[in-house]
């Protein structure tokens, strides 16, 4: 991603008046409309001026979700809070199968927090947003108190169209339903951690945040038999299929070795004990399709990642069980993920 | 316990043998490590690595036992 | 990965499990010291492939596990405390202590750190000369040649900041308590190949010797498994008795004398408390008086402290190969990973925990 917008763009709140955010700028008098004319509305062009946005709706039938976004550090290679906040939110109407319309975002910031800080991260939004084509109509802002926030929270609810006639949920999946991945695993997390952690190593991970709507599109559009679509976010991989094992009440089965990894994201697992399955991705979905689709499906997936892969099948097991093939032909089931992350010496 | 991993040495610096240092390579990834056990360690060398310390220098010639092992055993049962 | 990839080659897996088949005449139990060991089987689903009169049995080689109670409640004590930056593997933020663990204390407001290497303490040390910065200091002996490094290097650099809270144990005096038991029912080990990277062969030699038991010191790849497993049944068929080194390309004889002499230097040998088990003699290192200055149990003047263990926990009886997890009432009922009763359940290696992730039996 390259910094150029931030760049052109200098902050507008002159920074030696209020460099940093103040209680004030949330006390709904003259400081927070300062902050909300010259800093989200300045990018945020669509925002009515209201207390909330009237809005043009298509006849189909709409999808709305909600999510926040408290991830530390607020900058990571590949990435940050802003992009995740409008990445996140439209993935999670594309895994219904919509197309994103509207956004609204709430703001929590910290007392203290830099503006320009806050300046880069309403300019990464604003880029996510053109890059998917959604508008940010309505939003919120509060101030909290030094030490009672980490910097910045987003929250971020969207409205989006349903594309499809058909239901896309776990309890459409069926038996012999193919497992697709539709892209490589365990970036997103790795890059957050080790930025965090202040782990140096020489090879720079990047996180795979990024906007699931066009793949998800091109497979409704083709026609094919779409059951159900997660995206991997946290708990990775194997949080979304024991989920969706569970929900739907098949086992799934997985062959280790068709699971696509980075090779450098495979070095540092080895390296700190990680196991990529349960790492966290940004930008990658797991779609259960019909099996006489699942080759045109893949072809599809392909188009847009050339890591996307078959991983697996949907069969009659035991109910709610994952379980994957080594490459020995021997079986481990793959349990979801108990928290958090950590690395291990042992 | 013990998780150790071999990487390939690319770099070696410290002034004494306590601060010796060495830049390894694991698969595509580097990183600094601790050299301070193997003050015979070159350059071009695998060494494991534990918890950022080097702990041993890989016998590359050992490494392929493994192999001529199972073909002895494969000799002697048919 | 180089001299990764070669030893989980499918083919070889194949071939060696085979000769293992043939091999085998009767039922044999063997003990795999170490939990690195033990991740690797589970994870490559090896106990699937293994003829089933083996009865693999995991060993407590694993010091997260068998960190003393007491031990985990003075790291505890010692993280809260608001001038101190607390240091650790991030293995140890989840085990228990009496009443917390780091990573709630953390959450607490605690500034506990995970680092990858004992010497990323040193620069934290620098940057922040008003803070005592503690690193808990666990392991086998593998860890120890970096911890007595971190030391040295402290004093090396004149830093007044920086303790270690050291809870080391030794891998011989655990298979000694183990066979010397009365219930003992293990015929056979397969030792640690990174502890005997650093210590050598002679100690296991002795154990073999005045045990007559089968020793084969193993690495941590699929290969490494199966062949050190071949070679302890080879062993037991032919009721012979002595340590063998499958590890080769790591293991030197001698061991890593540079290693050995840094750890001399540093720590001196104690009796340890192994949780679920109990004290063994000889069993562990501590601080030198040498080095007090650089000792967190010297510096921070701790408190004797009482500990509460679950009595339901049968985790020492499974470090000692007696039961199978799955033989425990709390086993994925009371006790799961995510809140474990005990040591076993603790650690991403310990049985327990292997078994529940994986197996469910």
């Amino acid at each position: 991603m390259s910094d150029t917008i931030f760049e052109d763009m200098t902050c507008p709140l002159p920074i030696t008046t209020h460099p940093k955010v103040l209680m004030a700028h949330g006390g709904g008098g003259r400081l927070m409309n300062q902050l909300i004319d010259a800093m989200f509305r300045t990018l945020f062009t669509e925002v009515q001026p209201h207390d909330g946005a009237v809005l043009e709706f298509p006849q189909n039938k709409l999808v709305m979700t909600t999510d926040s976004f408290v991830i530390r550090p607020l900058f990571f290679p590949g990435g940050d809070i802003g992009m995740m906040a409008v990445n996140g939110t439209v993935n999670d109407l594309a895994m219904c199968g919509a197309k994103p319309l509207y956004l609204s975002v709430a703001f929590i910031l910290e007392e203290g927090l830099e503006m320009a800080t806050l300046w880069r991260v309403i300019q990464s939004m604003r880029q996510a947003a053109d890059a998917v084509g959604v508008q940010i109509v309505t939003g919120d802002t509060k101030v909290v108190e030094r030490g009672h926030g980490d910097g910045i929270y987003i929250n971020t609810t969207g409205i989006g169209v349903l594309q499809c006639k058909q239901a896309i949920n776990p309890s459409q999946v069926q038996l012999s339903d193919v497992v697709l991945i539709s892209g490589d695993i365990g970036r997103h997390g790795m890059a957050v951690l080790m930025q965090r952690e202040n782990l140096a190593f020489s090879s720079q991970i990047e996180s795979d945040c990024a906007a699931l709507t066009e793949p998800v599109m091109a497979l409704l559009e083709a026609g094919i038999e779409v059951h159900c679509l997660r995206d991997a976010t946290r708990g990775g991989l194997a949080a979304v299929l024991n989920e969706v094992a569970i929900a739907s009440g098949f086992q799934i089965d997985c062959i280790e070795s068709s699971i696509p990894i980075d090779s450098a994201v495979q070095s540092i697992c080895e390296l700190l004990g990680f196991d990529p399955l349960h790492i966290a991705n940004e930008g990658r979905f797991v779609c259960f399709v019909a099996a006489k689709d699942a080759l045109r499906a893949l072809e599809i997936l392909l188009r847009y990642d050339q890591c996307a892969a078959q991983i697996g099948t949907v069969t009659n097991g035991r109910p709610g069980l994952v379980s994957l093939q080594t490459a020995f032909g021997g079986g481990r089931i793959l349990d979801m993920p108990s928290g958090e992350l950590l690395p291990r010496i042992c | 316990m013990c998780l150790a991993v071999p990487g390939e040495i690319l770099r070696i610096e410290g002034a004494t043998p306590l601060e010796k240092m060495a830049q390894v390579k694991f698969g595509v990834i580097e990183k600094s490590i601790c050299l301070a056990f193997l003050p015979q360690a070159k350059v071009g060398d695998y060494v494991l690595v534990h918890a950022g310390i080097a702990i041993s220098i890989v016998q590359q010639d050992e490494a392929q036992r493994i192999f001529t092992y199972l073909d002895e055993i494969g000799e002697s049962n048919p | 990965m180089k001299f990764v990839d070669e030893f989980r080659d499918a083919q070889a897996v194949r071939k060696y499990t085979e000769a293992i088949h043939n091999l085998i005449t009767q039922s044999w139990t063997i003990m795999e010291i170490c939990g690195g060991q033990t991740h690797s089987i589970v994870r490559f689903g090896i106990l699937d492939l293994l003829p089933s009169c083996i009865n693999l049995v995991h060993g407590p080689g694993c010091p997260v596990c068998v960190t003393p109670l007491e031990t985990i409640d003075k790291a505890l004590a010692i993280a809260a405390k608001p001038n101190v930056i607390f240091c650790s593997f991030g293995d140890m933020l989840r085990v228990p202590g009496s009443y917390s663990d780091l990573q709630s204390i953390r959450a607490a407001g605690g500034d506990v750190r995970i680092v990858y290497s004992p010497l990323d303490c040193l620069s934290i040390a620098e940057k922040n000369p008003e803070r005592e910065v503690v690193f808990f200091a666990i392991g086998f002996e593998t860890t120890a040649p970096g911890n007595a490094m971190l030391v040295k290097r402290a004093e090396q650099l004149g830093l007044r900041n920086l303790f270690v809270l050291v809870s080391h144990v030794l891998v011989p005096p655990a298979i000694g308590a183990i066979l010397s038991s009365p219930q003992n029912k293990v015929q056979a080990f397969l030792a640690a190949g990174h502890v005997c990277t650093i210590m050598g062969m002679q100690e296991y030699d002795d154990l073999a010797k005045k045990y007559q038991v089968p020793i084969v010191v193993t690495g941590f790849e699929p290969l490494d498994i199966l062949q050190g497993l071949y070679m302890c049944i080879k062993q037991l068929e032919q009721g012979s008795a002595h340590a063998e080194n499958q590890y080769t390309r790591s293991v030197l004889e001698q061991g890593n004398h540079p290693a050995q002499q840094i750890i001399a230097e540093v720590f001196q040998v104690l009796p340890r408390k192994w949780r679920g088990i109990g004290e063994i003699p000889q069993s562990g290192w501590g601080v030198r008086e040498k080095y007090q200055a650089f000792d967190a149990e010297y510096h921070f003047r701790l408190e004797a402290i009482q500990v509460n263990e679950p009595s339901q926990c049968i985790s020492g009886q499974v470090l000692r190969g007696l039961k199978k997890p799955y033989e425990c009432a709390a086993f994925g009922a009371q006790c799961t990973p995510d809140h474990p009763l005990g040591a076993t359940m603790v650690s991403s290696e310990g049985a327990c925990t292997a078994y529940y992730k994986y197996r469910r039996e």
